[in-house]
């Protein structure tokens, strides 16, 4: 199939998530805005990829290296997760909220 | 636990099998659902169901990577998103009580602003995926599959699939860390 309508598809998704970070105030949503986020990149690298020459000589025709780098995105997208909640429940034992409004401290 | 273990081999065989004609149908479907809960995650008030309908989101985006042929990753993106770091989500989401999370939404003025750049943001996407064009068409059938990627991560990519390792153990001690009570002792 034409990888331009995932392209299109990727973008929609990117800027749905984009826009659940922007509205969002608690830190869990904006954890799970970035989620989508990276969800939509890893969708146009994979459907890009497909469409593009290998640049290693396995594989007769269709890069690997989407899928490859859409991995590693997954990995560091597991360890901000753990990391992201780590730090939500710190905010949350300080400030009896997850309201990202409240963590000012460093704001002059 | 045997039945449900081979639903996934099922549906990857299943798209495998796909004729051509109906891949835009099936894609029609799976970006349909993936954009409606989506919207879901950014509208509902409830931050329970939120969760929920991102795990649908997650497992929707899965069908699109199988889709393409990229089974392996389909594969991950359910076990590592929709088993993994929602399990950690919901359990916070749980732990912490949280029904609202904020007592206050979001001004009129930031969801105005938040607007216009989302709608600039996909008509640049947009515009910019427009330029691309297509290089080579696979037609390996094997293209996404374990072997392959196998090949590729122990192949060239073994230095960074080691560092990716060591980034997951530092993130891991990171958040034992943060959510520590008490340090010491």
């Amino acid at each position: 199939m034409d990888p331009g309508s995932y392209l299109v598809l990727s973008a929609v998704l990117f800027a749905l998530g984009t826009l659940i970070v922007l509205t969002r105030r608690g830190a869990i949503s904006i954890l799970m805005g970035i989620e989508v986020m990276l969800n939509a990149g890893n969708l146009a690298l994979i459907a890009v990829s497909r469409s593009l020459p290998s640049a290693s000589s396995a594989g007769a025709g269709g890069a690997v290296e989407g899928p490859v780098l859409a991995f590693f995105v997954l990995a560091v997208a597991a360890a901000e997760a753990a990391v992201g909640l780590g730090i939500v429940l710190a905010l949350f034992r300080q400030k009896e909220s997850t309201d990202v409004d409240l963590a000012r401290l460093l704001r002059w | 636990m045997t039945g449900l273990a081979s639903i996934g081999p099922a549906v990857l065989a299943l798209l495998a099998a796909l004729p051509p004609a109906a891949q835009p149908v099936v894609f029609g479907i799976l970006a349909g659902l993936s954009i409606a809960t989506a919207l879901v995650v950014l509208l509902h008030r409830n931050l329970v169901i939120r969760a929920l309908f991102l795990v649908v989101h997650l497992i929707s985006v899965a069908g699109l990577y199988a889709l393409i042929g990229a089974y392996f990753l389909a594969a991950i993106q359910v076990i590592v998103y929709a088993g993994a770091i929602l399990v950690l989500i919901i359990f916070v989401i749980m732990l912490l009580n949280l029904q609202r999370e904020s007592r206050t939404g979001p001004g009129l003025a930031s969801i105005a602003l938040s607007g216009v750049a989302a709608t600039a943001l996909v008509v640049f996407l947009v515009r910019a995926a427009r330029d691309f064009r297509p290089t080579a068409t696979s037609t390996d059938p094997e293209w996404g599959t374990v072997a392959r990627i196998a090949d590729a991560l122990f192949g060239p990519y073994f230095f960074p699939f080691e560092v990716v390792s060591l980034v997951l153990i530092a993130g891991m001690i990171g958040a034992i860390l943060l959510a520590k009570r008490h340090l010491e002792g």
